[in-house]
């Protein structure tokens, strides 16, 4: 019965692990981004940010970053949508619908910005 | 014979167990870090044919102890020649008030001098006017023209506000609690209608109104001109940003 068990829960280890190492790069990239972020290096933190999305389509908190990075260099429209998917794959995290909350004051001042005719 | 002891087998499932927790875990927690951002905000206004600025005045609400229209000319003037967008023009400020009085014509009697925003309806027309702005541009060489209104009126209003009160506790520990009491408030509020004219056509190329308000306690005496200061600090950012691209600051939190 034991044994049985074991087997099974090794099986699901086994099938975590390939997920678990690609989030495992995709943190190594967010974390990076994070620190050249704060460093003031956005291009960099951006491009950071790309990968570990890349690495991890599924990774929310990246999709916030990279929206935040996009917010930072002026791509709103790019923004919208890394905000959009964060949102999409984690529907209840509270900071990132603060931060879009936030970036859509921000947006709206932009919009406003265009010329009345 | 080859069967293992019940005991030498449960750890390797709890082992396995504690892995798969700790994945679980690792993947649900977030760590926080909060970071200011600039993030750029492009001008509203194509300023490229330009290379000059004139501000050319204002209609405003008469009061006791500050020229509205000159304060704001000599306010936007300074801070446009901060910037140094375009170069800014010293050229006297226009008769705004006789050019409405002309233009309402000799039968329609003296316009009312603006008391509030309704009282501005008749200098409207000022503003509209493409041959006369066009012939103000002419002597200046085709510059933007800045113009518009300004209303700054005090104001009253009395109702109940929420301010935090301190207090001590028996062991001495401080407390911050809000409470909400009844006050009489005083302060001002002022109401600019900037309008952009291009001195070549005479037309307007942009308009934008604010609104701001502040209220101090009723006790206490703040100088008209401080007030006027401190609300148009409020919105010159984003008048400038009509002209030039800004840099618009915000918190935002990466998540790990």
């Amino acid at each position: 019965m034991h044994m049985r068990m074991a087997a099974s829960l090794l099986v699901m280890l086994l099938w975590a692990l390939p997920v678990s190492a690609q989030r495992g790069d995709a943190e190594q990239q967010v974390q990076f981004g994070i620190e050249v972020a704060q460093k003031g290096l956005w291009k960099e933190a951006v491009y950071r940010w790309e990968r570990a999305t890349q690495l991890d389509p599924t990774y929310a908190q990246a999709f916030n970053n990279l929206a935040i990075g996009y917010e930072q260099l002026g791509q709103m429209d790019k923004a919208k949508a890394a905000y959009d998917r964060a949102l999409q794959l984690a529907p209840d995290n509270t900071f990132i619908r603060q931060n879009i909350e936030l970036f859509k004051e921000l947006n709206e001042r932009t919009a406003r910005s265009r010329p009345t005719p | 014979m080859n069967a293992r002891p019940a005991h030498a087998r449960r750890p390797s499932a709890a082992l396995v167990l504690a892995a798969l927790l700790g994945l679980t875990l690792s993947a649900c927690s977030t760590t926080v870090y909060e970071v200011v951002i600039q993030a750029p905000v492009s001008a509203k206004l194509d300023i490229s044919k330009y290379q000059r600025i004139y501000v050319a005045g204002f209609v405003a609400s008469p009061n006791d102890d500050l020229d509205a229209s000159m304060e704001t000319v000599r306010l936007l003037r300074n801070q446009l020649r901060n910037k140094n967008v375009l170069r800014v023009l010293d050229a006297d400020a226009v008769p705004l008030a006789e050019k409405a009085q002309e233009l309402a014509g000799p039968d329609a009697g003296p316009i009312p001098v603006a008391q509030t925003e309704a009282d501005l309806d008749p200098y409207a027309k000022v503003f509209s006017d493409t041959e006369y702005w066009k012939s103000v541009g002419a002597e200046l060489e085709s510059p933007l023209i800045l113009t518009g209104t300004v209303v700054f009126l005090p104001q009253e209003r009395s109702g109940f506000v929420q301010r935090e009160q301190e207090s001590y506790d028996q062991f001495g520990r401080r407390q911050v609690v809000p409470v909400r009491t009844y006050m009489e408030r005083k302060g001002f509020v002022l109401r600019p209608t900037f309008v952009f004219i291009d001195g070549a056509t005479g037309e307007q190329v942009y308009s934008e109104s604010f609104r701001e308000e502040v209220l101090y306690n009723s006790n206490q005496q703040t100088p008209a001109l401080s007030s006027y200061f401190e609300l148009m600090d409020r919105l010159i950012p984003s008048v400038l940003n009509t002209l030039t691209a800004q840099k618009v600051r915000g918190n935002r939190v990466l998540l790990k």
